[in-house]
């Protein structure tokens, strides 16, 4: 771009987010040198990008950044979602790791002078006292109450306090509302495959989403542009619940609403639905974010929250990725996968991690 | 931006629906015209286009003056009016969702401000809230606080008028006899009343007003001479607008239950 050639690193190249976004930068010709951080064997293979084997709570970086003269640092890593990972596990993948990533990035001799991390708006929570929509302003109305809401809380004020500490670097935090795409696996995307997907009886919440694609894009944006702030990642517009189901063709299977979770653990347990703490919350009051802030700092969304819901449902109905049939009406919607273990056709498999 | 199938609800970003309010007011159109029998005075005043924040008195133990001036406002003048609200309604389920989609919002300084300032629309709200409609019958038409004058700052930051408007009749369609404190608690809800169409009707008396005559008037719409868009205005001000305005509309109330002959014929 404008300057000189960059040096990137990438956290979590064995993730979901850090795959993509590693593969995204590959074809960025004013990156010089790009790296990404794995800590497990798992990792894909890239053109481009050199791969560094770490601890996965990132302890020991000091070496790494300062001999590679990385002057960029994006973090895409941490977990967002609460089902595959306790909350030990989360505590130390979001909270610690960022830890010392950012102790790396700011030690003496580190040439780290923009960080870009990917954040979740699970951040603002979830509760019925909530605006409508959250800017980047807007405080949360409640403490958070779940493992993955706690951590990522904690490691945005880590992320604070390397801006503070280091006022010379620009420091982008993205916060990414629920992502739906071709193939990111969610807890999310798993309920809506089914041929019914979880509610929370007699609530219908207003949900808001974001394309994978767009995600990507935003963290490319920021890491180009050197943007300086926190930034709402959402699709513009929100639709409720049952639009959402209806949209997936998948029936809404209303849960009690006192103690859903509790309804919920026999077919949790067998695999067949996630339901994690947050996504009870979600179910009831939903989540709107204002999105002009990103846009107004140059980024142009492909899809809008709408967009995303139809883009998802189109590779769910139409796995074979034919030549782009309508959505047929009246049809029976083609045999959904069923377990977690076999991907369905034209879907490749996000890593287990993410989110 | 990648082309998209047309939605498949008319759920706006409120969640409120125009279907489901066009549903409504069909619904509530015999108790407005023939049950209430909704008188307006003044109506042109409420502004035809731009965002304005009606005030009214907040009254009868379940309020029936939201929907009635919701009512009127939409068939009258056919704008939408968004009607804030606690958002103990949120938390309910059936009943939230389709308060939400009968045009309700949680009454929240940002959500004000988004709906007056940026969609330019109208909000109606009771500056009273609960403390109205939680009043015994004996204190009929008297104003409570008008909470700390947060719709007056409100108005103020969004540059939008206040239209205040005298309601009369909203008190006798459910007297509040009693509380019960207890039960409020229990149920979690603000509070728990027992009226006179309880005694009558038993628990239909929940879902069924008396046939009180209503009638409303509009006052002149009140501007602020402040610079818009600021995130605080100096309380002394905030405070003393809206004191001002409560006096306009006890003023009114007290005009308006001098005149009325009835309370079933107005």
């Amino acid at each position: 771009m404008t300057e000189t050639s960059r040096r990137v690193l990438v956290t979590g190249a064995d993730t979901f987010w850090g795959a993509r976004i590693l593969r995204a930068l590959e074809g960025d010709a004013a990156i010089e040198m790009l790296l990404g951080l794995t800590s497990s064997a798992a990792a894909g293979t890239f053109e481009r990008a050199r791969l560094v084997c770490t601890e996965p709570t990132y302890s020991a970086l000091r070496g790494v950044v300062c001999s590679s003269q990385v002057d960029t640092v994006i973090h895409p890593a941490m977990i967002v979602g609460s089902v595959h990972a306790s909350g030990h596990e989360i505590h130390e993948a979001n909270v610690i790791s960022t830890m010392n990533l950012l102790a790396a990035a700011g030690t003496s001799g580190s040439s780290v002078r923009h960080l870009v991390v990917k954040s979740s708006s699970l951040v603002y929570g979830s509760t019925r006292e909530d605006p409508a929509t959250f800017s980047e302003e807007t405080p949360r109305s409640d403490v958070p109450r779940t493992d993955v809401e706690r951590s990522l809380v904690e490691a945005e004020g880590l992320v604070d306090d390397f801006a503070h500490d280091n006022p010379s670097a620009t420091v982008a935090l993205l916060r990414v509302a629920d992502v739906l795409g071709a193939h990111i696996v969610t807890s999310i995307t798993k309920n809506l495959s089914r041929p019914m997907c979880p509610c929370v009886g007699g609530f219908d919440p207003l949900v808001q989403f974001v394309h994978e694609d767009d995600v990507v894009r935003a963290v490319e944006l920021a890491t180009r542009h050197r943007l300086a702030g926190t930034f709402n990642v959402a699709g513009p517009g929100r639709l409720p619940w049952s639009e959402v189901a209806a949209i997936c063709k998948t029936r809404r299977l209303p849960l009690p609403p006192v103690r859903p979770a509790l309804a919920m653990a026999p077919l949790a347990r067998l695999g067949i639905f996630d339901f994690p703490p947050e996504l009870d919350a979600l179910l009831r009051y939903g989540r709107g974010m204002d999105t002009s802030r990103l846009v107004a700092a140059g980024f142009e969304y492909r899809y809008t929250s709408v967009g995303a819901v139809q883009s998802f449902a189109h590779r769910l109905l139409h796995p074979a990725r034919s030549a782009r049939a309508p959505l047929s009406a009246g049809t029976a919607p083609p045999p959904r996968p069923r377990s977690r273990g076999t991907p369905a056709p034209g879907r490749r498999r996000g890593p287990r991690r993410e989110p | 931006m990648i082309a998209e199938s047309p939605r498949l609800s008319d759920v706006d970003e409120w969640g409120r629906s125009e279907r489901i309010r066009a549903l409504a007011r069909r619904v509530y159109a015999p108790v407005y015209s023939h049950w209430f029998r909704v008188e307006w005075e003044g109506l042109d005043k409420i502004p035809t286009a731009g965002g304005a924040l009606l005030v009214g008195n907040h009254a009868g133990a379940i309020p029936s003056d939201a929907p009635v001036i919701m009512h009127g406002v939409e068939t009258e003048l056919g704008r939408r009016v968004y009607g804030l609200a606690d958002y103990f309604f949120r938390g309910l389920p059936v009943v939230g969702t389709l308060w939400s989609r009968a045009g309700g919002v949680p009454a929240r300084p940002d959500n004000a401000y988004r709906l007056l300032h940026e969609h330019q629309e109208l909000a109606l709200v009771f500056p009273e809230g609960e403390k109205g409609p939680s009043k015994p019958y004996a204190k009929r038409y008297q104003l409570q606080r008008f909470g700390r004058g947060g719709f007056v700052e409100i108005a103020m930051t969004a540059g939008v008028p206040v239209v205040p408007i005298a309601v009369v009749g909203s008190e006798e369609t459910m007297p509040l006899l009693w509380q019960i404190p207890q039960l409020a608690r229990v149920l979690r809800i603000p509070y728990f009343p027992v009226t006179a169409n309880m005694v009558l009707m038993g628990p239909l008396g929940l879902a069924v007003p008396f046939p009180a005559k209503f009638r409303l008037r509009v006052l002149d719409p009140v501007t602020f001479d402040v610079e818009p868009g600021r995130e605080r205005y100096p309380k002394s001000e905030v405070l003393e607008e809206s004191e001002r305005i409560r006096a306009s509309m006890q003023h009114a109330l007290d005009d308006m239950l001098r005149r009325r002959r009835s309370v079933w014929f107005g």
